[in-house]
């Protein structure tokens, strides 16, 4: 399959493009040549289907002359824009050039505006109502497709409004997450623990937040999880945030405290993903919204 | 020999009732999911009811299903009575029927189960593809071959369009179905990236060009000129129009990928070419319009032709509407938008679905030997379906411009002004007034279901004797 970066394409539109001009203007000549314009609306002399006919009346001139200036148009944009194959037009413009020019513009207004944001401490900038409002509209348009509107979260994505932290709710690693994002590995144990195994754990695991469990099988699942799971969530369940293994003992839940979905969790595995930001925003802005989601916690 | 004296009316028939069945069925499924739209809870958290399923399923329905039996009833009518010439291959004929209500039928299993090529207007499977390979070429034969068998030397305006939609359908539906196929009900498209994206563009909106423009202007040429009983306005207007019609569409896919990969060229020619469509376009809809001068008054008395002059007005409207939404500056507000799918639908309804109901009701009673139960009823059903388009489109260019300039306000610290979920919360009520303009055009479909069926029950199928040409 020829590619559109090889030779062929362009040339064949190109050389295509300019003899189509040619041959609609050659089409309405054709059409309007003396003796073709005579104004008696006679039928052309043919009958179909017993009363079918039909008049020649001259082309309507307002039409014509409509005809005549997209055509017009059209050359005139080929001049100046690409479009015949390897012809690059006259302005030199390309979408690239357009994107990046714009984009430099954009950057020249406003990265003044957040770099003075940018030496401020995480902490003090939060307080800053002027900076929040910014802050909450680079909430609005990046973050709150997952975590929503009111930064409330939803299964599989964290609520930024409550105190639990899977990562730290300290400013600075508040902005590390955004910078470079995140990625948790709960590993599927559904095959090391068996079908029991899982159901025991599960129970286990509720008990820990103080839910209502099976006595027998949560014991039995303590032990597993002294094997298997502790490594991450701590002796004690509390989790370790520098892992991202979340708090155990909390009614906290990202994937649901229901026990089926506990259940699917251990058996399954859970792979939450936050993406990296820092290419994407730049860094001021991502300092920006480090304070604000910082702001967000320390509401209430 | 007496059988070679009589036009092939059964076809034309089993085509024509198909139409208005697969035209209701179309539309429903359109005003399901314009409801799903709205109230997104009803699709019953069921699969194959969710809105990425039957949203195939509704184009391919009213596109191929009754925009496609429209143009195979009217095509073989108007071949066979512009040519005075019974239909070439009956049995081809009645294979194309047959293998085109296949086509449907699969089309209408396969989409809500979720297979699907995953190309717009394009999504049957290449099993289904092939049938309608199949199916096209003997439509190519029965036509051509009546067209080769005809008494009067001049080849009829209306022909011109049928016979330009049929052969250029056969290429694009060829060119862009090209895939490999790995399993029975999975392929994969044989080009890749920008290509694909491409190719597809150039079929969709050729399909857009050739199914629905083309061969619709096929009908116009032979119902109107009928209905008024007044010669085509200008046989030279036709032949500039034909001519620069199918010449510059094929070339203005590229403005369905303004500002995308697509390198610059593909798109400038695109956007020229589209616009160069402006004239041609209207070429059409002054013939239609300007058959009528000397004869006005019978709009007042005839809805049938109030139906297709209608839509020929609304094509006027839309094919301006085109070339606009066809220039890069206006096109990066309109594109994403629901200005996109009111500009398709004051196409498909007011141009495509208006033109197909007038021919429907001059032609069915003429095939049945019967005159039409309630004229009452058509005028109902045309002021009716006409209210229903108004809504349906100004809910949505309202909506369209309304999400274009949402998405590009930006604030004095350079963020946008509203998230996407604002600019969705935004549309709601738009999308209950688009509802209900698609709920009042079906209802006009029912009416009209129950006029032809009050129009054809217990009537005998007619055959028409060909009469000899007169010069």
């Amino acid at each position: 399959m020829a590619d559109f970066t090889s030779n062929f394409w362009p040339w064949f539109i190109g050389i295509t493009t300019i003899i189509s001009f040619i041959a609609v203007l050659a089409l309405i000549r054709w059409m309007t040549e003396p003796g073709k314009t005579d104004d008696d609306p006679q039928t052309m002399g043919h009958t179909w289907d017993g009363d079918l006919a039909e008049y020649n009346n001259p082309l309507p001139s307002w039409w014509l002359k409509l005809f005549y200036i997209t055509i017009f148009f059209g050359i005139g944009y080929l001049a100046l824009y690409p479009g015949l194959g390897f012809y690059q037009g006259l302005l030199g413009w390309t979408e690239i050039k357009e994107y990046e020019s714009e984009v430099a513009t954009a950057d020249k207004q406003f990265a003044p505006l957040y770099d003075r944001y940018q030496n401020q401490e995480l902490a003090t900038l939060a307080t800053d109502t002027e900076a929040m409002k910014t802050g909450s509209r680079l909430f609005a348009n990046y973050c709150s497709s997952c975590h929503g509107s009111d930064a409330r979260g939803a299964k599989g994505f964290p609520n930024l409004r409550d105190d639990d932290w899977l990562y730290g709710g300290d400013p600075n690693t508040i902005k590390a997450t955004i910078l470079n994002g995140r990625s948790a590995a709960m590993p599927p144990w559904g095959a090391v623990l068996g079908e029991e195994g899982v159901h025991n754990v599960t129970q286990y695991v509720i008990s820990l937040s103080g839910g209502k469990a099976d006595a027998t099988a949560a014991s039995a699942g303590g032990e597993k999880y002294k094997q298997l799971c502790f490594a991450c969530h701590g002796v004690d369940g509390k989790g370790n945030q520098a892992l991202g293994a979340p708090n155990l003992t909390d009614k906290v839940w990202l994937y649901g405290g229901l026990p089926t979905q506990i259940s699917k969790s251990i058996a399954t595995g859970r792979n939450g993903h936050m993406p990296a930001h820092k290419d994407f925003l730049g860094e001021a802005k991502v300092h920006l919204l480090a304070a604000y989601i910082f702001s967000l916690s320390n509401e209430k | 020999m007496a059988t070679q004296e009589m036009y092939n009316y059964k076809v034309v028939r089993q085509f024509s009732i198909m139409t208005i069945v697969w035209g209701i069925v179309g539309m429903l499924v359109g005003v399901s999911i314009a409801a799903q739209m709205a109230w997104p809870a009803l699709n019953f958290d069921i699969p194959w009811l969710t809105f990425g399923r039957l949203r195939s399923l509704h184009t391919n329905a009213v596109i191929f299903a009754f925009g496609g039996s429209a143009l195979f009833a009217t095509s073989y009518y108007v071949v066979q009575r512009t040519c005075h010439a019974r239909l070439f291959a009956p049995t081809l004929a009645a294979f194309t029927f047959w293998g085109w209500q296949l086509v449907i039928l699969s089309a209408a299993i396969t989409l809500p189960l979720g297979y699907t090529s995953s190309k717009e207007y394009a999504e049957l499977e290449w099993p289904i593809d092939i049938l309608i390979t199949l199916v096209w070429v003997a439509y190519a034969v029965v036509f051509f071959g009546t067209i080769v068998k005809r008494k009067i030397p001049h080849i009829y305006v209306a022909n011109w369009f049928y016979g330009a939609f049929i052969i250029a359908v056969a290429v694009l539906h060829i060119f862009n179905s090209a895939a490999v196929p790995v399993s029975f009900l999975k392929s994969y498209s044989a080009y890749a990236g920008v290509q694909d994206a491409m190719v597809q563009w150039w079929y969709g909106h050729n399909a857009v060009g050739f199914f629905l423009t083309a061969g619709f202007l096929g009908m116009m040429y032979y119902f109107i000129p009928k209905q008024v009983n007044r010669p085509v306005y200008s046989y030279r207007l036709s032949v500039v129009h034909f001519w620069a019609l199918i010449f510059t569409y094929i070339w203005a896919g590229p403005h369905h990928l303004h500002y995308t990969a697509l390198p610059d060229w593909a798109q400038s020619v695109g956007m020229v070419f589209s616009l160069i469509l402006l004239a041609p376009s209207w070429g059409g809809m002054i013939n239609g319009i300007m058959t009528l001068s000397g004869a006005w008054e019978k709009l007042r008395t005839d809805p049938i032709l109030r139906f297709l002059i209608v839509s020929v007005s609304f094509y006027g409207m839309s094919t301006f509407e085109g070339p606009m939404m066809a220039i890069k500056t206006v096109n990066a507000l309109s594109h994403y938008t629901d200005w996109t799918i009111g500009h398709v639908h004051s196409g498909a309804l007011g141009w495509v679905a208006m033109v197909t109901i007038g021919c429907m009701y001059y032609l069915i009673p003429r095939l049945f030997g019967r005159e039409v139960h309630s004229v009452k009823l058509i005028e109902v059903h045309f002021w009716i379906s006409t209210i229903g388009i108004v809504l349906y489109i100004t809910a949505m260019w309202v909506s369209g411009i309304m999400q274009g300039l949402m998405w590009r306000a930006v604030n004095t610290d350079g963020t946008l002004t509203y998230s996407f979920v604002e600019s969705v919360q935004a549309t709601h009520p738009f999308y209950v007034v688009r509802f209900m303009g698609g709920v009042l055009f079906l209802t006009g479909m029912i009416i009209m279901a129950y006029n032809i069926w009050k129009t054809i029950a217990g009537a005998k199928a007619i055959e028409a004797a060909i009469p000899a040409p007169s010069h």
